[in-house]
């Protein structure tokens, strides 16, 4: 058990420590997760290894840009695709950066530096089917104001947002007889069958050739810039100028929105790994089919690597939560501030409480092993507070007259009486640990996530259910697990 | 030996021991005899040290009760009470031994020792490894006393022995203990509600009532020479009840 703890505190410590300076000879490439961030992430990755002078090492699926942002300014990664709109609005803060200039002339003062524009601008745009498009002449959005008997459906974010539909019937004067909300995933079925005649999409969505929908031309200029440009860390592109110079030039205006729409499809709609895809985008062959999601070995090593991230949280917890508990136990009053606080940490979200470690910590698997610990904590904090103070006091007593010292009372006494009441926290704090470890990979902690996250990005239930399934089945082999360990645990007087 | 100079304690706003002085001679068997609430208890877990006066001195062989010296003190004193006070996580061997565990004993010499108690209280060898939950009511008794006497103290505080179990069993310890005491030549001190246990064993008998001392004396004296009226009928009530039973 000790040697456990030691090994699983020595990981921890070696994550925490990495996490903050980059090493030599890697170049950490990051992205969100959606598929376009994916596909642009490995296309970087892929230049980086074939340039050679420096390893990639990839930390797809990052979450958001809070999760992002925060990864690339704490050094945890050097690069990733973002957006100007997102960079001036969101991170900068600042929506009258327009120009890519003016964007990176801000950013350098946080040592982070950007590409110019690789071509495209993934924004908000109006679609068509083409076939209407052509019979009513309608090419531009000012084009609408024409034919309000058009009907509309749009997602529930587009019809609330002042960037969207609110702020662009000002802008155009625009006003349809017939606008609904509509779930995204429903309204491509709905315009391709004639139901709705317009919709809101992103412009490099993949759909939008497959259904053969046209987008209207922002002509007034009303939605904002979001054209893609590579994110990096400036010290990463002075120590390697050459990669730096390669990733510029393999993406710098080499994609416009309908290359971008296609690579989109090819992974969201024809099942292309982004592997692939980014393979296809180099004109290079193909990587080893091996590595598709969801193969037998990558599931394998997930485990393992979701069983390491659920172990060593638990033991970090059961070696901190039960003094803990003790303590809520003996200091009475000081025990429910302490209980409060821990109670308090229970109620921040856990995806939260991960994107709170990356300032600290970096990302990866030391920031998700201490929030995953943090997590744990209550219900052994709790069980083991409650199993002490359950105590028949007589019994105490008893023990102080038989001359059992304060430690002894403790070991001999006190904790095997709480022993029932102390494993049922465990046994609830590892179960719960199996499923909250799953949200570790928006951080880049691994383990089974990694495929949901994925799989969530690609819009793929089979690679989302090739990680929840595991995940549930681990957490029903720990319950297993702990019933039989209760017989090693709990003493042969006290069981029923 | 052990001395109470006008004790009181309190629990909140309820009096429990007022003004109580008590004196237990060396090598005799004083039973505190009372009901529930009397204060009777309280007297044991303060010789213990388990509680501290609010005034007045407690005294264990000239030594005053305090913080300081209850560490000490009890180490002259066994402690057994009601169904024995066992650990349920710990056989009957173990609870027997935990006492000389803690004075540092090696097993070598705690396992004659225990041999010798069990034949005295009459446990083999086979009911000692047994858990307590395993055990009958008498003989969770008779591991409670075993633990109590494993170390041989000269002071033996008794809070209930017997009270859990049934009339039988209890007739046939009470003559055990009975037996034991005078064997052992040991002070006790007996807590207990029932009058004939009281003249069984009580060399000294101290009736107690609502916190207070009403007599102490041989039961020869509480039943010819009643201090107040209230010790004839604290003394007939039980004896009463019991006639009643018969009479049916």
């Amino acid at each position: 058990m000790r040697a456990l703890i030691g090994v699983g505190l020595g990981i921890l410590l070696l994550h925490g420590s990495g996490a903050g300076a980059a090493e030599d000879g890697v170049i950490r490439v990051g992205s969100k997760s959606f598929t376009e961030s994916y596909i642009l992430a490995e296309i970087a990755a892929q230049v980086i290894e074939r340039v050679g002078e420096a390893r990639a090492e990839r930390r797809h699926g990052l979450g958001g840009t809070g999760i992002t942002y925060r990864a690339i300014a704490s050094g945890a990664i050097d690069l990733y695709p973002e957006y100007t709109g997102t960079l001036a609005r969101i991170i900068l803060k600042d929506p009258a950066l327009r120009t890519p200039e003016a964007i990176r002339a801000r950013l350098l003062a946080s040592g982070l530096t950007t590409s110019e524009p690789l071509g495209f601008s993934n924004t908000y745009a109006l679609a068509v089917r083409a076939e209407t498009a052509e019979r009513l002449g309608l090419r531009r959005i000012s084009d609408l104001a024409r034919h309000p008997e058009l009907k509309a459906a749009f997602s529930s974010g587009f019809l609330e947002r002042e960037d969207g539909w609110p702020g662009l019937t000002r802008h155009y004067g625009l006003s349809l007889a017939e606008v609904r909300v509509m779930e995204h995933a429903l309204t491509y079925r709905a315009i391709a069958s004639g139901d709705v005649d317009v919709m809101d999409v992103f412009s490099t969505d993949g759909q939008l050739e497959r259904l053969r929908l046209q987008i209207l031309q922002d002509d007034k200029r009303f939605f904002p810039d979001y054209s893609a440009v590579l994110l990096a860390r400036r010290d990463m592109a002075e120590r390697f100028p050459r990669t730096w110079a390669r990733l510029r030039e393999a993406f710098e205006g080499a994609l416009d929105d309908q290359r971008m729409a296609k690579l989109n499809a090819l992974a969201d709609l024809d099942g292309k790994s982004v592997a692939e895809v980014a393979a296809a985008f180099l004109g290079t062959a193909s990587p080893d089919p091996r590595r598709r999601p969801g193969a037998l070995s990558e599931i394998f090593a997930l485990t393992l690597d979701h069983l390491l991230l659920v172990l060593i949280s638990l033991a970090a917890a059961v070696v901190l939560g039960i003094p803990m508990g003790i303590a809520a136990a003996r200091f009475r009053r000081t025990g429910q501030i302490e209980l409060g606080a821990i109670g308090m940490l229970q109620t921040v979200p856990a995806l939260a409480l991960l994107v709170f470690m990356i300032p600290l910590f970096g990302i990866g698997k030391g920031p998700a092993l201490v929030a995953l610990s943090l997590y744990a904590l209550l219900p052994v904090v709790r069980s083991t507070y409650a199993g002490l103070i359950a105590i028949d006091g007589h019994l105490l007593d008893i023990a102080f007259v038989l001359g059992l010292g304060r430690l002894k009372r403790l070991v001999r006494i006190e904790l095997p009486l709480a022993s029932i009441s102390i494993m049922a926290g465990i046994k609830t704090a590892a179960v719960m640990t199996v499923g909250t470890a799953t949200l570790a990979a928006f951080i880049g902690g691994g383990g089974y996530g990694t495929l949901i996250v994925r799989g969530l990005a690609l819009d793929d239930t089979a690679t989302i259910l090739a990680g929840a399934g595991p995940a549930a089945v681990m957490a029903v082999a720990f319950h297993i697990a702990f019933e039989l360990l209760d017989r090693l645990a709990v003493p042969r007087g006290l069981r029923r | 030996m052990i001395a109470l100079r006008g004790v009181t304690k309190r629990f909140g706003d309820r009096v429990a021991l007022d003004a109580v002085s008590i004196d237990v001679r060396p090598a005799t068997t004083h039973v505190l005899l009372g009901s529930s609430g009397s204060g009777k208890s309280t007297v044991l877990r303060l010789v213990l040290g388990l509680v501290e006066p609010d005034a007045g001195e407690v005294q264990v062989d000239g030594t005053p009760v305090t913080p300081s010296t209850r560490a000490e003190l009890v180490r002259r004193m066994g402690y057994v009470v009601q169904d024995g006070g066992l650990y349920p996580h710990l056989t009957a061997y173990r609870n027997v031994t935990l006492p000389t565990e803690a004075h540092g004993w090696d097993p070598s010499r705690a396992g004659p020792r225990v041999a010798e108690l069990g034949t005295m209280v009459g446990l083999d060898e086979e009911t000692l490894r047994l858990y307590p939950r395993e055990l009958s009511g008498g003989q969770r008794q008779r591991v409670g006393l075993m633990r109590a006497l494993v170390l041989d103290p000269p002071v033996l505080l008794l809070d209930e022995p017997l009270g859990a179990l049934d009339p039988i069993v209890r007739a046939e310890l009470q003559g055990q203990l009975g037996r034991l005491f005078a064997a052992l030549g040991k002070t006790v001190v007996l807590v207990t509600h029932d009058i004939r246990e009281a003249a069984l064993l009580g060399s000294t008998i101290t009736l107690m009532h609502a916190g207070r001392v009403v007599q102490q004396g041989t039961f020869a004296d509480l039943l010819e020479r009643p201090a107040a009226p209230f010790v004839t009928q604290f003394l007939t009530a039980q004896t009463l009840a019991a006639g009643a039973l018969g009479a049916r």
